[in-house]
């Protein structure tokens, strides 16, 4: 009985933008010509990438044709989990695998996919193999992994080296040693969108990475009693508040948002030497930051290693792809549509050479072909080869864990950053929600 | 009987349908199940809750004490019948014609410690981090809401000033009152009942800020400004707890009614007396 109440309770709630073609989103058959629905997010220059594939598809398909509406990124995550609750998904539905994937596995709302992808090899084989994790649903895959995959990138500012003549950190012995000079020089050592709250767990996720391997994290997920509390948890929490305490961080970090953009500015400005932050903030630097990053100011690295820690160098952390999942309220006819989509048109050359040209990297073997005289060949290149060299890429932990667990951990990552709250009990709070 | 239809349909239904879902518990995707008090006793247990529902009481007492004295005295000045009062007044009610996210779009980007005003303009004292110290973030959330506010209150008592018969004020010049006798003696009594729904619509109001929080703030820093609305918004929407999140809804309506209440009574049995001469 609950059922329909939910629905009924969910449909209230917002009605939302319709889709572009003017037909209903509601996934229900008996339309004279079939027709899928696709989601996806707005903002250029990705929105244009995705907006052509479709025209692309629709074009070379006239009997199976895609409707697509675009959203912003948070409209879009409650409206997708509404509608999908509601039983109105789009046949496509885009997201970020891990965590949220499961919950939509769970609750039997998406197709699995793992006996087509073994009758169509070359559609898995032309991808990195490590899209497929957070695809991966308890050995099932639900997913096509999509897009582009962005590591996340220890960015520094040149001039700022060079004003006090310093050499960019090999090691998180450096990065504490240069956060007493470029505090002298009136320099921030790191810019940092705090209130944004994930932007500071991507420290987290280096330093527990570095100090202890990717298995630390790994026991959490896979919900091991009292995993937060390993010795390496405690050290890369107490390390991480080490660097704040030593001023590490631009004063006033945790009421800057990352959505302004205002992290960025602050690179870009020389107001900050150094920034942790996702491989995408690079093509907005260079449309926003002037001749920052056209003349050569920009340096970017992976994260350094910590002394005496476990964890190889080469790991990166970050989102290993986008993903697209079919509603398994879709009819038969739209699951078709949406299944030729992904087997002909994501990510084939042109969509390739489309996301290069953004500045990021597709996740296809090979895909470094198409870097070639991009101006953004060097960085393209950079990205490229941590992808394929990291032992372990690691998926964000916010996506990869479920979202209750994941508005707990951010809770809690915000006090730690605050200084309100200690390692132990960071992680003794954490260790309360593993397995929920 | 079309007004009763529509209470029911977008009044009490949803209302009863969030005491249902309170006691289940449901992630707003699978199958709902009940599960009797289990999110009441998690939302009780959560120091969280308690937390949530101090910011807001501070919020309330905070925004009530300084709304209240400010726009009671800008409404006796509106008041007047000067004519530069009535341009100041217009220059007032600018903030009420602008929307909660806009105001907090744009105090964010005024405070901001490193490209807002104070850094703009080099001025020393302007450059603090607003909104990243527990106390100076708490300060801003009361200094906007007041600036949102306190024009639309002026207005209540505007009104309400206006209404105070003439001859009253005559009366006490003869016997020679003073400008702040005639304040303290005619004007607050007579506005008994103006400060009551002027007090009513703070109260009950401040429970529900989220818009202005949300985006001012996000509840932060850590959890210094996070008030109930933005709490249960977090773990219904954000965690996926549609049980506990509803079980705060209720808190909120029920705690929402009794400050109704409180404050009707405050207004008291004589509220159809009149103080009205003549009558």
């Amino acid at each position: 009985m609950g059922v329909p109440l939910g629905a009924a309770l969910a449909a209230c709630g917002t009605s939302g933008p319709s889709p572009a073609g003017g037909t209903g989103a509601s996934g229900s058959g008996g339309n004279a010509a079939a027709k899928a629905t696709y989601w996806f997010l707005s903002t250029q220059p990705q929105e244009g990438v995705r907006t052509r594939a479709v025209e692309r598809f629709n074009k070379a398909n006239p009997d199976g044709q895609i409707d697509f509406t675009t959203m912003q990124n948070d409209a879009y995550k409650t409206k997708i989990k509404t509608a999908i609750g509601a039983g109105q998904a789009p046949t496509i539905i885009w997201g970020w695998g891990g965590g949220t994937l499961r919950t939509y596995v769970q609750a039997n709302q998406v197709e699995d996919l793992t006996s087509w992808f073994e009758e169509n090899k070359a559609v898995k084989d032309r991808l990195f193999p490590s899209s497929f994790g957070a695809a991966t649903i308890d050995g099932k895959i639900y997913a096509m992994p999509a897009e582009t995959m962005q590591p996340i990138i220890l960015f520094y500012n040149k001039k700022a080296f060079e004003k006090i003549g310093a050499e960019p950190p090999k090691s998180w012995g450096d990065i504490m040693a240069l956060v007493p000079k470029f505090n002298a020089a009136g320099i921030a050592p790191f810019s940092l969108g705090g209130q944004s709250r994930w932007t500071n767990m991507m420290w987290l996720e280096f330093l527990f990475d570095r100090i202890g391997g990717p298995e630390v994290f790994q026991a959490v997920f896979d919900g091991e009693k009292d995993a937060w509390s390993h010795p390496s948890s405690i050290e890369a929490l107490t390390k991480m508040q080490e660097l704040i305490k030593a001023d590490g961080f631009i004063k006033g970090f945790s009421s800057i948002t990352a959505d302004s953009n205002a992290d960025q500015a602050l690179l870009y400005t020389g107001k900050a030497a150094m920034m942790l932050h996702g491989g995408w903030t690079y093509g907005s630097m260079a449309t926003d930051g002037g001749d920052f990053v056209s003349g050569g100011n920009l340096g970017y690295m992976n994260f350094p290693p910590v002394e005496g820690g476990k964890g190889d160098p080469g790991n990166t952390v970050g989102n290993p792809g986008q993903y697209l999942s079919i509603s398994s309220q879709a009819t038969p006819e739209q699951k078709e549509i949406a299944k030729k989509f992904f087997a002909t048109t994501v990510l084939n050359g042109e969509e390739v050479k489309e996301w290069a040209d953004t500045g990021a990297v597709p996740i296809v073997n090979g895909a470094d072909s198409a870097f070639a005289g991009s101006k953004d060949e060097d960085f393209l290149k950079f990205v490229y080869n941590i992808a394929s060299n990291a032992k372990a890429f690691a998926q964000s932990w916010d996506q990869a864990l479920s979202p209750t667990a994941a508005e707990v951990l951010l809770d809690n990552i915000a006090k730690l950053f605050q200084l309100s709250i200690t390692p132990e009990e960071f992680a003794s709070n954490m260790n309360a929600v593993i397995g929920s | 009987m079309p007004a009763l239809l529509i209470f029911v349909a977008f009044g009490v239904i949803p209302l009863v349908g969030v005491l249902f879902l309170s006691f289940t518990s449901w992630d707003g995707l699978g199958v709902i199940q009940m599960s009797g008090f289990t999110s009441w006793r998690a939302v009780f247990a959560d120091p969280g809750l308690m937390h949530a529902l101090w910011v807001t009481l501070l919020v309330m007492a905070a925004s009530w004490a300084v709304q209240t004295p400010a726009s009671i005295l800008l409404g006796v000045f509106l008041a007047g019948q000067q004519r530069y009062r009535a341009v100041l007044a217009v220059l007032y009610f600018i903030p009420l014609l602008l929307s909660s996210a806009a105001i907090a779009i744009a105090y964010k980007a005024l405070l901001d410690p490193n490209f807002g005003l104070g850094a703009g303009l080099g001025i020393e004292l302007l450059i603090q981090d607003w909104l990243g110290e527990p106390v100076l973030a708490f300060s801003v959330v009361i200094f906007v809401v007041s600036w949102q506010f306190i024009p639309f209150h002026s207005l209540l008592y505007q009104g309400g000033v206006r209404q105070i018969p003439r001859s009253m004020y005559e009366a006490a010049e003869i016997d020679g009152a003073g400008r702040t006798r005639k304040f303290f003696s005619i004007t607050l009594p007579q506005l008994k009942y103006t400060i009551i729904t002027s007090s009513t619509l703070m109260v009950v109001g401040s429970l529900t800020f989220f818009d202005l929080i949300f985006v001012l703030t996000a509840g932060g820093p850590g959890d210094a400004t996070r008030v109930l609305a933005l709490d249960m918004y977090k773990r219904g929407f954000q965690a996926n707890l549609m049980g506990p999140a509803s079980a705060i809804a209720v808190i909120l309506v029920l705690v929402g009614l009794a400050l109704a209440l409180f404050l009707r009574r405050l207004g008291g049995r004589d509220a159809n007396a009149s103080q009205m001469e003549g009558v």
